[in-house]
């Protein structure tokens, strides 16, 4: 009822405005003035607007900047967001004088030369020497912005120095797992056919690869049992004939990776597999590397100027150097609450814009106690009495590279 | 020339009012079809808008009104529903880059304005361009059927990256919405490329006599070379969406690669996500040119004619539509800086980009100065052609910053580059367009608008515009990332609550103000005053043809050009313009010809 009267009212008043036109037009008519362009004072009011409208826009701008800067990103929290926000200074610094000088212009143009039918506006087709000028003047501080920002990207892009903590960023629809390398300092083999409940990265163990086979194969032989009860020739036959081969199919896969180097088969024991919030050690350089078990995610640090896509299929990766702890951020900020935070920031389904985890930098000793009290990926898969068997585990690492297929 | 002569203008053929409105060959009703299509989307468009804004600017608030367009299923009880809230963002996104800004802009003014403006009788061919129409027309229902298919229609985003556009366990969106989000863009894709060569070959071909290239309008200069970059690029997309099909349909994996979705394993392997990044891109970045060419044609001639001025600097006009159609097509990888691609690559795209900048502010210094000492005339189309510089202007400098491999690492899919594109991109070309609508008005229905409600529509849609977009810079450089259903999950962006709300409220506004123009318009159209042959004092050739429309568009012989489009205020000339089909006199010479 609501609507139907909203779209009645709507209807009378679009009639109103109609016949109030036609009214309007009547009376020019018989003024009989030419109403096709504007007339003197109608251009003198909207070149009066243009100035107006150009103070109110400066206005705007300068409101909002007073309003707002203060609740723009604090002080950058890795050693390259300092060079960034040099860069990006820089830059604002550049484009606002460009704003604001071709602004007045426009405007004052606009204003300056408003129509009078006893003037001639100049005959100027071009200069080439005026063109010339401003072709010349933007591609050198062109130039200057291409170098300045290039060289940055060639810093923040190297390859992380060695020493560097590595750490896997792992996004699903829709949380992140964060996966420390251990006391071997290497992260071991992964491959999503190994994903199972108990294993949300498909970490490659000796433990993990058996608790799979075993999982694959009881899967199997329950379906091959399901398949006698069902009618021959049935939909639900095929359905279950179709699941056996993927799982047997699956299988082999994992059974392949029974042939893998021995030392990237027990890399993984001492991974350790975080939620919710990770910890990292100030004043060091962190190697992060990212996969995707799903659809494209990205992790998104704002605090570190970090951002890098997860992509399915492929690994990326970033590093960083940390340069402000948790606790330092919260005095600066004045904020107790502060957190550095992860974000997704590729669309990633419904709950995108939910999917975070806090970041704690903190002093390395803290660090390493933190890191010490977490329990190792051997630990998390093993049942509660064999975790004796874990601490046997001992990795002299090489790299280790990921398994891509 | 062989159609243009065979046209025998005396011969009136009798028109049923199907052969007239419907299946209509004729450019001129072409234009209007597609002008009317694209309004309709366009509306569908801004309500989508206004209904995400609701909850943006008021976030898990009910609204009767959420529920009134939605239903029970996508905002039950007035709050809208999270994949609801993707799926608006995303056909919202889709309708107004393709429907609106594609096929609408050029559509519109280049079935309207090429043969008019070049002397021709019409298009090189009138079933190929009813085609293009129809096409139009086909992908747009497609489009609007699947907002109602009951998994809701696409809501990837309006890029629809796999996996999450390939799998339909990912996302509801993902589903039968997907499928005829793809249908509907191969559809679109076809008439891009059918209306797209038949823009390329008129101009070439059926120019009138005299009618050099030196000698087009920038309008024509624009809309040719957006036809020329649409026909190299649009194909490319046809190619990623029937690759992206392909997956959906038939197992394939281009795109796909080591996927445990949902609890269940995916066995394709070998494919890549960022394939699909580059085909679209490939298309997605010209495609920002061939919205914003147009935008620029139109501008130019508005402020020329407006300015009573000659555009400034005609051939560097043209040479930087040549430089940025040039460069379109090697930036695409921009939009890509932190997928991981080879950091050397990434500095290439940003050396390419930010050469961009170069053409870009030579045109934008070329119309400041053309209104330098200019006779401005300020009629409705004139203020919508100043808006369209400031808009161009506002949003290119923030281009530089995105355009730097390094800056854009932070600022990557954050609100500040929601503020750059719709500011660069969408206002300035929405603007044209409006100024486009009231300019050629005349021309088109033979009946002048109102100016009164120009005026206001104007004023009241320029600040808006820039009410909405320009505060997201600012949200941005906060961090605030884009696509998000709420920031209520993040403490940290509580400061931009009150933002929000602000930014909602200048939207829905703005949109209300949309009312005056399709009232104006309208109304118009049946009530308007008859318009005169040549109410601005323009010089170009549509001006000369009759109020009414015509088939074959000039009775008698095609008109014969003599000089460029823009002898305004030309000293020793008794009125402010000469038109082209003037001659030149004795030892005149003609202002295009480069001296």
């Amino acid at each position: 009822m609501v609507t139907f009267l909203i779209i009645v009212a709507i209807a009378l008043a679009s009639l109103a405005v109609w016949q109030l036109l036609r009214v309007f037009e009547g009376t020019a008519k018989l003024k009989g003035g030419d109403s096709f362009v504007p007339t003197d004072a109608e251009n003198k009011y909207q070149g009066r607007m243009m100035l107006l409208f150009m103070f109110g826009y400066f206005a705007f701008f300068a409101w909002l900047y007073v309003r707002y800067a203060p609740h723009l990103l604090p002080e950058s929290a890795s050693e390259h967001g300092l060079v960034l926000d040099q860069l990006l200074n820089f830059n604002f610094l550049i484009i606002t004088v460009v704003f604001v000088i071709t602004h007045v212009f426009l405007f004052y143009f606009a204003f300056k030369y408003t129509y009078s039918s006893d003037r001639k506006a100049t005959f100027f087709t071009h200069s080439n020497k005026l063109e010339m000028l401003w072709t010349t003047v933007p591609a050198v501080f062109l130039a200057v912005i291409i170098v300045y920002g290039l060289s940055a990207w060639m810093d923040i892009t190297a390859e992380a120095p060695e020493g560097s903590l590595k750490i896997e960023l792992y996004p699903k629809q829709f949380d992140w797992t964060a996966r420390y390398s251990g006391t071997d300092s290497v992260l071991g083999a992964s491959n999503y056919n190994m994903i199972s409940g108990t294993n949300p990265l498909g970490v490659i163990t000796n433990a993990s690869l058996m608790a799979m086979q075993q999982e694959l194969s009881d899967e199997i032989g329950a379906l091959k049992e399901e398949l006698e009860t069902v009618p021959k020739g049935g939909l639900k036959e095929e359905e279950i004939t179709e699941t056996i081969g993927k799982r047997e199919r699956q299988l082999a896969r994992v059974s392949s990776f029974e042939g893998l180097e021995k030392a990237s088969l027990v890399a993984g024991d001492d991974d350790i597999l975080v939620k919710t919030e990770f910890y990292i050690p100030v004043g060091q350089s962190i190697d992060f590397i990212f996969r995707s078990r799903d659809v494209i995610h990205s992790a998104y640090m704002p605090h570190f100027r970090a951002q890098m896509n997860c992509v399915p299929g492929m690994t990326t990766s970033l590093n960083f150097v940390t340069r402000k702890t948790t606790e330092e951020m919260r005095e600066m900020t004045g904020n107790p609450e502060f957190d550095y935070l992860l974000l997704c920031n590729k669309i990633c389904g419904a709950a995108h814009y939910n999917m975070k985890m806090i970041i704690k930098v903190v002093e390395p000793e803290v660090y390493d106690q933190w890191i010490a009290e977490q329990e190792t990926f051997a630990e998390s898969i093993q049942p509660a009495d064999e975790e004796g068997m874990a601490e046997a585990t001992k990795v002299t690492g090489n790299e280790i590279s990921m398994i891509e297929q | 020339m062989a159609t243009a002569t065979a046209h025998n203008t005396d011969h009136h053929h009798e028109e049923t009012f199907i052969s007239k409105y419907i299946f209509s060959m004729d450019h001129k009703m072409i234009s209007k079809q597609f002008l009317i299509t694209g309004m309709i989307m366009a509306v569908i468009g801004m309500i989508m808008s206004s209904l995400f804004r609701l909850q943006l600017g008021w976030q898990g608030e009910s609204f009767w009104i959420l529920n009134f367009f939605l239903g029970d299923k996508w905002a039950p009880d007035g709050i809208l529903d999270p994949n609801m809230y993707l799926a608006l963002v995303t056909i919202h996104g889709t309708i107004m880059v393709f429907f609106l800004l594609t096929g609408g802009l050029s559509g519109t003014f280049a079935n309207l304005l090429i043969p008019l403006q070049i002397g021709a009788r019409d298009m090189a061919s009138g079933f190929i361009n009813m085609l293009s129409y129809w096409f139009f027309l086909a992908s747009s229902i497609v489009m609007i059927v699947s907002l109602f298919v009951e998994t809701g229609p696409a809501s990837g985003g309006w890029t629809v990256y796999p996996p999450l556009s390939a799998l339909p366990q990912a996302m509801p969106g993902s589903g039968m919405g997907m499928t005829l989000w793809l249908v509907s863009m191969s559809l679109f894709v076809v008439s891009s490329l059918l209306g797209g060569l038949n823009y390329v070959v008129t101009v070439i071909n059926l120019r009138t006599k005299g009618m050099s290239m030196t000698r087009l309008p920038l309008s024509i200069w624009a809309l040719f070379v957006t036809a020329v970059i649409g026909v190299l690029s649009f194909p490319v997309l046809f190619s990623a969406a029937l690759l992206l099909i392909f997956d959906r349909m038939f197992g394939t994996s281009f795109y796909l690669s080591d996927i445990h979705i949902a609890g269940e394993l995916l066995e394709q392997t070998g494919g890549s996500p960022i394939l699909y990044e580059h085909l679209f891109w490939f298309l997605g970045h010209p495609e920002v040119y061939i919205v914003l060419l147009p935008a620029l044609g139109i501008t130019s001639e508005v402020i020329a004619t407006n300015a009573r001025k000659p555009i400034f600097g005609y051939r560097a006009m043209i040479g930087s539509i040549l430089a940025i159609a040039f460069l379109s097509f090697i930036v695409w990888g921009h939009h890509m800086f932190i997928t991981g691609m080879n950091p050397f690559l990434g500095s290439v795209f940003t050396f390419t980009t930010l050469l961009i900048a170069i053409p870009s502010a030579v045109k934008a210094f070329n119309y400041i100065t053309t209104l330098w000492k200019g006779n401005v005339r300020f009629t409705p189309a004139m203020l919508f052609s100043i808006g369209m510089v400031s808009t161009f202007i506002s949003g290119g400098v923030t281009g530089i910053i995105l355009a730097d491999s390094a800056l854009d690492i932070n600022l990557h899919d954050t609100y500040f580059v929601v503020a750059h594109f719709h500011i660069v991109m969408g206002l300035s070309a929405v603007l044209a367009m409006f100024a486009g609508v009231y300019h050629w008005f005349p021309k088109m229905y033979g009946k002048m608008m109102n100016r009164k409600m120009g005026y206001a529509h104007f004023w009241v849609t320029f600040i808006c515009a820039y009410g909405v977009f320009f505060p997201q810079h600012f949200m941005g450089l906060a961090g605030v990332p884009r696509r998000y259903y709420t920031n209520s999950e993040f403490p940290l962006f509580d400061e931009f609550i009150g933002m929000n709300e602000m930014v909602s409220i200048f939207a829905i506004v703005g949109a209300l103000a949309q009312f005056i123009f399709m009232f104006n318009f309208f109304y118009s159209m049946f009530r308007g005053p008859k318009a005169s042959q040549n109410p601005w004092g323009s010089n170009t050739l549509e001006w000369t043809t009759p109020v009414e429309h015509i088939h074959g568009n000039w009775p008698g012989a095609l008109p014969t050009v003599h000089r460029w489009a823009y002898d305004y205020s030309k000293p020793g000339k008794e009125h402010d313009f000469v038109p082209q089909i003037v001659p030149l006199e004795e030892g005149e010479l003609d202002g295009g010809a480069g001296h």
